[in-house]
């Protein structure tokens, strides 16, 4: 515990980061204390079991998809903050003069996207929006029910009639929706 | 034994006065609705005017000729009759059909000028007149509290005009949304603002303390959270019986009406706010009762509402028109102008200080344009004359000069800014809103954009908005569905209502198609 200094952000560190995901060097720092005492074992990075010990995120119904994207850069089961803060930043608010390409419109439909798409071969197939319709529904449906939810979801944005949802498509099916605000969290300073 | 009398038998006879008041009701209605049928038949007229301004003309005109003929001596807008009978479907329709999502994402917002902005509006509005009144332009006394109390009446955004213009000009959801709640909301400040300076009036300024002040901060937080308090229980019981009434579906529509203007009325018994409970209200039943009712109710009472929610908006504002034409007009042409200007000027600032307020914490900033249409929205409304007709004339001297200013200040909004409104939403290009159901697509995968902001929040360990959502949203699933609702479907039922929605659609399309086939 007595190594905490050496946890602290190095000045070069801050501008890489900076830099690279358009957050302000106070956001930067709020943020590094949060990822720093979500960390348990005090290693400068975090496991899957550091995110799921958050409890209302185990309750969330996605809360496996959600934190399973925070790994997809990663090639081992850890993150460090570099990688925490790519993902973090798909969710800054959209700024007219500045522009970054991490929270584009395109990113951020792009970060849901691949939520559903769990094999990542760009596709949403019916079984990949069927798992997230059981997570997010529930028991009480039946099985019939949510397969037909699914087949009609594929069938109203599905435009090649490949029975899957390409991202293009998925893009088309939102169009009129307001994801740049929908997607977008207010960072403290 | 002789009978005392001949008498013949009348075969047939005039009795009026047995029926004067419901045939007169009815003739009112009568021709409201016909005068709104002659103006959806001449489109051009339409087109240039909103409707109000219509029904407010065609009012007039009817109060000329009763005037002349001295015919009849009832004054059809009465504080009673609107505050009872034809304020409350429009709340309740407001309420019942309010967009929940995107009231309690700018509830923050929408707080902050409904309170602090008609706060701001009462004190700035009462004290520029009390002092134009030092001066001694209006002629006759003006005391601080009189004022104040003016102010107060004459502050508050109506809910009943905004809605009048708004539906009309189909601006951007937010915009709607913050000008409108803004309108609904503002009640629990104005009728304490009211009763406040009306009492402290009565005591006169002498024998005012601070505690009296202290007093008036207790009971706006009194009148505001109790008549949500009562919006909402009685919302909840009406999940309660809609659960039961599944072998007697007729009579389904009644419990919405009836329980909802028990909810309003009870509030109004204790003094609080009865706007703020019949709006929480149908925010609340709308949740519960949706899924419990059958389809064909439902489609009953959505028609009901909308019907009696456009035949009272038609029939206030002619009766506005008719209520104008009088002999007890006390006109000042200087207090007149100046309010006019006062409540303008004091709009605007107000909202260029709140929402630059309301940006600081907002995602999206409220731009140049929604500001200007914000202020300009501020359409005072025929709550202001009703509230300004219970002020009683034996405690404020300068009553009828208040209730003349009140009704310039409702024409100079009603027309030049209701007629003026369309066309500047088109120069300054404000977004226009499209109104559509959600497809498939966009239900679903918004949902999975809502568990994941909220998972995104509960990583950063912030208590936003999405938070807030998934904790309610949570216990509503646990502890309220299965108690309110008959079948309870999973926690999802929106997609499900979505999916039911589409797929009925579709078999009627199909059925109209081939028709041939069944």
């Amino acid at each position: 515990m007595g190594n905490k200094s050496s946890l602290l952000l190095r000045e070069e560190e801050i501008a890489q980061i900076q830099e690279e995901t358009g957050f302000t060097p106070n956001q930067i720092e709020r943020l590094y204390s949060r990822f720093t005492s979500l960390d348990k074992n005090d290693c400068g990075t975090l496991s899957r079991e550091d995110f799921l010990r958050i409890p209302e995120l185990a309750i969330n119904p996605l809360s496996e998809r959600i934190v399973h994207s925070f790994f997809a850069e990663s090639h081992d089961d850890r993150v460090n903050f570099l990688q925490f803060m790519r993902v973090l930043a798909h969710f800054r608010p959209i700024r007219k003069n500045r522009e970054n390409k991490l929270n584009s419109r395109e990113e951020k439909l792009r970060f849901t996207f691949s939520m559903y798409d769990l094999d990542s071969d760009g596709k949403i197939s019916r079984d990949e929006l069927l798992a997230i319709l059981h997570m997010m529904v529930g028991a009480n449906i039946s099985e019939e029910q949510l397969t037909s939810i699914a087949e009609r979801t594929i069938l109203e944005a599905d435009t090649n009639n490949d029975q899957m949802i390409s991202f293009e498509e998925f893009c088309g099916a939102l169009e009129r929706t307001d994801v740049e605000q929908k997607m977008s969290i207010r960072f403290l300073n | 034994i002789k009978p005392k009398k001949e008498r013949t038998f009348v075969i047939a006879a005039v009795e009026f006065h047995r029926v004067e008041t419901p045939f007169l009701i009815g003739v009112w209605i009568f021709f409201a609705s016909i005068a709104k049928i002659g103006f959806h038949m001449a489109p051009k007229l339409s087109r240039m005017f909103p409707e109000s301004c219509l029904l407010i003309f065609v009012g007039v005109l009817i109060g000329a000729l009763l005037l002349s003929t001295h015919s009849v001596h009832v004054q059809p807008l009465t504080p009673d009759t609107f505050f009872l009978y034809m304020l409350p479907p429009i709340i309740l329709d407001a309420g019942y059909f309010m967009p929940n999502r995107l009231f309690f994402d700018h509830l923050g917002t929408i707080l902050l000028f409904a309170v602090v902005g008609t706060v701001f509006n009462t004190l700035t509005i009462g004290a520029s007149l009390w002092a134009c009144g030092q001066t001694g332009m209006f002629g006759c006394t003006t005391p601080l509290l009189d004022m104040l109390l003016f102010g107060a009446l004459i502050s508050a955004v109506d809910p009943v005009a905004v809605l009048a213009v708004f539906e009309e000009i189909h601006v951007d959801e937010v915009l709607y949304i913050v000008v409108f709640g803004e309108s609904l909301l503002n009640d629990a400040v104005t009728v304490v603002l009211y009763h406040m300076f009306e009492a402290y009036t009565e005591m006169g300024p002498s024998r005012l303390v601070y505690t009296d002040i202290l007093a008036g901060l207790a009971s706006f937080l009194v009148v505001a959270v109790g008549g949500t308090c009562i919006g909402v229980v009685w919302g909840f019981a009406t999940g309660l019986v809609t659960r039961f009434t599944h072998e007697v579906r007729v009579i389904e529509p009644i419990f919405i009406f009836v329980m909802a203007y028990l909810a309003y009325l009870n509030a109004e018994m204790f003094h609080m706010s009865g706007i703020l409970a019949i709006t929480f209200c149908g925010i609340t039943m709308k949740n519960y009762v949706e899924a419990n009712i059958s389809h064909k109710s439902h489609t009953t009472i959505k028609y009901t509402m909308k019907m009696l929610s456009s035949s009272s908006e038609t029939i206030i504002f002619m009766f506005l028109g008719v209520a104008t034409v009088n002999n007890n007009h006390d006109w000042n042409t200087w207090f007149v102008l100046l309010t006019i200007v006062f409540c303008s000027i004091f709009r605007i600032i107000g909202v260029y200080i709140f929402s630059a307020v309301a940006n600081k914490f907002r995602l999206h900033k409220l731009n140049r344009v929604e500001k200007f249409v914000m202020s300009y929205g501020g359409l005072r409304g025929a709550v202001a004359f009703a509230l300004v007709l219970l002020i009683d004339p034996e405690v404020v001297q300068l009553q009828p000069m208040f209730v003349t200013t009140t009704i310039a200040v409702i024409y100079f909004t009603v027309f030049i800014q209701g007629i003026t409104i369309k066309p500047l939403v088109k120069i300054l290009n404000v977004k226009t809103a499209e109104k559509r159901k959600p497809t498939m697509n966009e239900r679903i995968h918004e949902r999975c954009m809502d568990h994941l902001m909220a998972g995104i929040e509960d990583i950063l360990g912030k208590h936003g908005n999405h938070h807030m959502r998934d904790k309610f949203k949570r216990f509503d699933n646990r502890f309220i569905r299965p108690f309110l609702l008959r079948n309870y479907q999973g926690a999802e039922p929106k997609i499900l209502e979505t999916y039911s929605k589409l797929a009925m659609k579709d078999a009627i399309e199909y059925m109209q198609r081939n028709a041939s086939t069944i």
